[in-house]
């Protein structure tokens, strides 16, 4: 998709692939063939910049067929470079950061006061931690008590410019985020079996919202991808697509 | 039509939020400590799960409104119309706008509704800021009646709205709601052939007493009242340049980007006729009421009537 499209968020989209992953195959309830049923369990990609990865899972969901992935970033398609309302499955356009966890919070708060049973979550980023929108929401999340939401944040230490604590210090999350009020716990974002067990085992009659910090690796599964901020924004060429798509086939070998 | 106004467009626009909400538990009006400003207490009282504190955080407020939209609510965003056309607008673009979801943006306290209080509290220039963003209309009613025409629009619409509302008492324009609204239309409040005046909000009373100036010189002029900004009734603003050869917009709004500008973009197309634009000037406003300042910038019957003549009689010294 990338390649083909000739630009995109790399690394971003496979740090946060298996949180969409498990999220969509094992934690949410959806219909791909009512993506307005009322009572589905909702996901906000506040990092939208992510969108790569999540188009491939609504995609693998159903909600549009694989092959348009082609088509991502060409002229007039659905899958523009960051989520909208024209891609099915999409709950918000997002893209400016720091948006997600408000609109999220208004579908919690709509769920309570309806009684109905489904989940919001929203991923975010590290580095869009900085925006100020976030604490916002944050504190609003707290206030109205909304255990229905699920924050996520997508640990993996890089934004664009390098190290997320060297461009703004966000450190350390795990307190920023209790002492407004949210109930944090910690995972490894690239174990699918403790990402599954994590949402399995998050009580939904919680007075306060959830707090996932997810430890990730940008650009995981590529080595020569991971770890590195040049990757935030970049498409492979030919070559780097063959190496990446080898590693990628040998660690599914090696899997099974 | 007097000038001894009681009720102000806020209470009005609670009044009838208030009256739909009851009966539809959808509403939600959505707010950031600005209860008393836009006049809520009572609807909170009446309806308490239908209203939603946000704390002082207009972003979070607009972003929180939009999450309501999408899970079928019909949320309105009620607050100092500055901070929301400004410091959330981001949010009413994607999470609203470019979201397409259900949510109504009420600014009161609009323009220089908050008087000596200063430039930070104005909002000159929403109406600018929000006719650039594709996918939401633009409403400012002018009168208690109006607004209440409006706010029962606004109850049963669906779509993103921005409505700017004032702070102070008003004088009636329209002696009923019951004809004072329909979106997308202008009023003729004055039939005339001279040359047309079009105003929005609280530009038409003045407006309408410089219509009273104009005629007992021998000038009929017609005044076309526009509350709809966004989508314009550009026919009825192309059959009054036509018909009176003259056009002459006040607006309570920086002099870029509003009614004005939105005239001119669709008289400079479409017929061009001798135009003066009457709004605030490109500067910070001094000290002083909303009154002092209309006053100040000529916004006034005389004021208004003193402009008017002198582009007409410009256009016959031209002709000769």
């Amino acid at each position: 998709m990338i390649f083909q499209a000739g630009g995109g968020h790399t690394g971003g989209s496979l740090s946060s692939l298996d949180i969409l992953v498990a999220l969509y195959f094992h934690a949410m309830r959806y219909d791909p063939k009512d993506p307005q049923w009322s009572l589905r369990d909702r996901f906000v990609l506040s990092k939208g910049h992510s969108v790569e990865g999540f188009y491939c899972v609504l995609a693998e969901a159903g909600y549009f067929p694989p092959p348009e992935l082609d088509g991502y970033g060409t002229f007039n398609t659905r899958l523009y470079g960051h989520p909208t309302m024209k891609a099915p499955g999409v709950e918000i356009p997002t893209g400016a950061l720091g948006h997600g966890l408000s609109v999220g919070v208004g579908m919690a708060i709509a769920g309570k006061l309806d009684g109905a049973a489904y989940r919001v979550y929203v991923l975010m980023g590290d580095g869009e931690q900085a925006e100020g929108s976030i604490w916002e929401g944050a504190m609003a999340a707290s206030h109205h008590a909304l255990g229905n939401l699920v924050g996520i944040i997508d640990n993996n230490n890089l934004q664009i410019s390098g190290k997320v604590d060297a461009v703004m210090r966000v450190a350390s999350l795990k307190d920023r985020w209790s002492a407004f009020g949210w109930k944090v716990v910690e995972v490894d974002g690239n174990d699918m079996v403790a990402l599954v067990s994590l949402f399995d085992r998050l009580p939904k009659d919680s007075s306060r919202p959830h707090l996932v910090i997810a430890h990730t690796v940008k650009g995981k599964g590529v080595s020569f991808m991971e770890n590195k901020p040049d990757w935030h924004h970049r498409a492979p060429t030919a070559d780097e697509l063959d190496l990446a798509e080898r590693e990628l086939d040998k660690a599914l070998k090696d899997r099974d | 039509m007097s000038d001894a106004g009681g009720k102000s467009c806020r209470h009005a626009f609670t009044e009838i939020l208030l009256e739909a909400a009851l009966s539809d538990s959808s509403i939600i009006a959505v707010t950031s400590d600005a209860k008393g400003s836009v006049t809520l207490g009572d609807y909170e009282r009446a309806v308490p799960a239908q209203f939603v504190e946000m704390g002082i955080a207009e972003q979070n407020t607009v972003g929180v409104s939009a999450g309501l939209a999408r899970s079928g609510k019909r949320p309105f965003a009620c607050g100092p119309a500055s901070f929301y056309s400004a410091r959330a607008i981001e949010q009413v673009k994607n999470d609203v706008a470019y979201a397409n979801t259900n949510v109504k943006i009420v600014g009161v306290s609009g323009g220089v509704s908050y008087g000596a209080l200063g430039s930070t509290h104005h909002s000159l220039h929403d109406i600018a800021f929000m006719r650039a963003i594709p996918n939401i209309s633009i409403i400012v009613p002018c009168d208690v009646a109006q607004t209440r025409a409006v706010t029962r629009f606004l109850t049963k619409h669906v779509g993103p709205v921005y409505v700017r509302i004032g702070r102070g008492p008003v004088p009636e324009v329209y002696p009923d709601d019951l004809t004072a609204f329909t979106f997308g239309k202008a009023y003729e409040l004055c039939g005339g052939g001279d040359c047309t005046l079009i105003a929005s909000g609280e530009a038409v009373y003045p407006a309408l007493q410089a219509v009273g100036e104009l005629a007992a010189a021998g000038i009929r002029a017609r005044l076309l009242d526009m509350p709809t900004l966004k989508p314009l009734d550009e026919d009825s603003v192309v059959t009054a340049a036509r018909e009176t050869g003259a056009v002459v917009t006040i607006e309570e709004h920086s002099v870029y980007g509003g009614l004005g500008s939105a005239v001119a973009e669709v008289l400079a197309q479409k017929h061009a006729v001798p135009m003066r634009i009457i709004g605030f000037p490109d500067e910070f406003v001094p000290a002083g009421s909303s009154a002092e300042l209309f006053s100040y910038y000529g916004i006034t019957g005389p004021g208004i009537a003193a402009t008017v003549r002198k582009l007409l009689d410009r256009q016959r010294f031209r002709r000769g």
